[in-house]
């Protein structure tokens, strides 16, 4: 599977509470959970972000709550991947189960915003203008559950299965 | 084998496993609150389940935007209170029942020692306290759990903390942790486990594990575990409301790191923002006007810590420019606290004393930050805008230092104002 899109970076530790505020936590509709998307550090991202484009960051990124508001919110704005040097690791669950792309990689240091970048999810093939990085394929078992179409998908094929 | 290990090979039916495999295990407790239950919600209906797995181990604690704070937040709690009817949840926490799930669930026995627990919010870890295995998980992993009763879990690595010396007065479990992130960093631990031991932590009431344990996820850690000792071990035997298991790690268990702690050297910290590992003493913030105190969350709202904070602010009063928030975390918490003058205490000091809520903690109602504004707080994230509005602060410290500096009006040492 094959991304391409701009690049937006975000540095280290990007927690839960910039990537969509407590505040908003009471909804659930993804539309309204998107117009608030890094809202407390870059407040008209949600404006100038197009879908189909990608963020770069560096280590931690989805640190903080176990709120599923935040792929939600990133996945709303049309963001399909998000690649960092490191993801906390209930935002690393929480963005596959709901269909958002990770991939760990070092190319913060690379990458400049508004860059145009190439991401083959499967393969961990990266390529930003002509530089070409290799990065650590999603591990097999989360392949499996984005080819399911998320984990509530998975489970309802296993259902259906049991009946 | 760790503790963690053995927890998790036990629930998963195999006799051994090692960090890095992937598992899929039986789960004792699954926990939603209402901020993430409606999600949950929303996916169980969108599978078609029939039911949970099991009614008496599905539990919902309606605490972070309770008392409603607003017409939605008030339909998604009916949402919850209307599917915990429909399905007859046992487990079901709103109203004067209600606590903060992380105070509440260890108080009334429903999460015991060797437990897999795991909830719809990331301070879920706090079980660990009782020599549990407990994490953090999105809503759709929690609604998967709840129809099959198991989940998927990579088996975490294990640090080791080996904390030993003579606790000094003031200092507490939150001095501990707030240390150790900042030694270790906020991805210091990240998938790991952390293992606390070592002859001070025999010196640590169970309340103040609870602290520790609670803020493993700030280090980005799966979960945080103790082994359950004779505190533990009283501590469950007036409350456990199922039969409990006590596992511990093996002599010749595997860890990624050990780290030794001497408490003896320890003084009372405080996490600057916007970042819990942004630690220093605070002797080195002496001075920093404060407008809010919160004291309480599930970080550091029980018996404990009321106790410390009545101890401090009896007699006293608040700075006139400063609002203090005290959280009785749990009905129990508050009731013990009215019951030894601890509330009458508070109010003579000019405290606002609210009920058992998460509400500033995350900023959520019932304490939020204007522009500029600075608070000090025993909570467990200072993020940007974590309490409000951005452009404010949130100085994490326990409660003494939190009593402290809301009668100076400025971050304080307790030694300051008695």
């Amino acid at each position: 599977m094959v991304f391409k899109g701009s690049i937006w970076r975000f540095g280290d530790n990007i927690d839960t509470d910039i990537i969509i505020p407590a505040r908003y936590l009471a909804y659930t509709d993804p539309k309204i959970l998107g117009q608030h998307c890094m809202e407390p550090i870059s407040p008209d991202f949600k404006d100038k972000v197009k879908p189909g484009d990608i963020i770069v960051a560096g280590t931690n990124f989805g640190c903080g709550s176990s709120r599923e508001h935040a792929p939600i919110a990133i996945l709303a704005l049309g963001i399909p991947v998000v690649i960092a040097k490191s993801f906390a690791r209930i935002f690393y669950r929480n963005a596959f189960n709901k269909g958002l792309a990770l991939i760990e990689a070092d190319i913060y240091g690379i990458a400049e915003e508004g860059d145009k970048i190439e991401v083959d999810i499967f393969s961990g093939i990266i390529t930003i203008k002509d530089k070409t990085v290799k990065a650590k394929p999603i591990p097999p078992f989360m392949v499996e559950l984005i080819q399911a179409g998320g984990l509530m998908n998975y489970l309802k094929k296993k259902l259906e299965e049991e009946r | 084998m760790t503790i963690t290990e053995k927890i998790l090979a036990g629930h998963a039916g195999k006799a051994f496993v090692e960090s890095g495999e992937i598992i899929d295990a039986r789960v004792d407790i699954v926990l939603a609150n209402d901020i993430t239950a409606p999600l949950s919600l929303e996916e169980f209906e969108k599978v078609g389940a029939s039911d949970v797995f099991d009614k008496e181990r599905v539990v919902f604690v309606l605490d972070h935007f309770t008392p409603n704070k607003d017409i939605i937040s008030a339909e998604n709690c009916k949402k919850i209170r209307e599917f915990s009817k429909r399905y007859n949840i046992k487990h079901f926490y709103e109203g004067g029942n209600c606590g903060i799930e992380h105070a509440l669930l260890p108080e009334q026995g429903i999460v015991v020692p060797g437990d897999v627990v795991i909830g719809a919010d990331s301070h879920t870890c706090t079980y660990g306290a009782l020599g549990a295995f407990a994490t953090g998980m999105g809503s759709t992993d929690i609604t998967y759990a709840m129809i099959t009763g198991r989940i998927w879990f990579k088996v975490p690595e294990s640090i080791k903390f080996l904390c030993y010396g003579k606790w000094q007065r003031w200092v507490t479990g939150k001095d501990l942790i707030l240390h150790i992130i900042g030694m270790i960093g906020v991805d210091g631990a990240l998938y790991s486990a952390m293992e606390f031991e070592g002859e001070a932590i025999s010196g640590l009431s169970m309340d103040s594990r609870m602290t520790v344990a609670n803020m493993a996820i700030e280090a980005g850690a799966k979960n945080g575990i103790f082994k359950p000792d004779e505190v533990a071990i009283s501590y469950e035997n007036e409350r456990a409301k199922r039969p409990y298991k006590i596992f511990e790690s093996d002599g010749d268990a595997r860890y990624k790191e050990i780290f030794e702690v001497d408490v003896g050297k320890l003084g009372l910290k405080v996490a600057c923002p916007s970042l819990p590992s942004n630690v220093k003493d605070v002797e080195a913030l002496r001075g920093t006007e404060i407008d809010q105190a919160v004291i309480g969350s599930c970080t550091n709202g029980r018996l404990e810590d009321m106790e410390m904070a009545a101890g401090i602010l009896k007699g006293k009063k608040v700075a006139s420019w400063v609002r203090c928030i005290i959280i009785p975390a749990t009905p129990e918490v508050y009731k013990i606290s009215l019951r030894r003058g601890y509330l009458e205490t508070f109010l003579d000091a000019g405290c606002i004393i609210s009920p058992p809520t998460c509400g500033p903690c995350l900023g959520g109602h019932m304490g939020i930050l204007a522009k500029g504004e600075r608070a000090v707080a025993t909570t467990n994230r200072n993020f940007i805008g974590r309490m409000g509005h951005p452009d404010s602060e949130v100085y994490l410290t326990g409660p003494a230092v939190a009593a402290a500096s809301a009668i100076k009006g400025s971050i304080a040492h307790p030694e300051d104002v008695l």
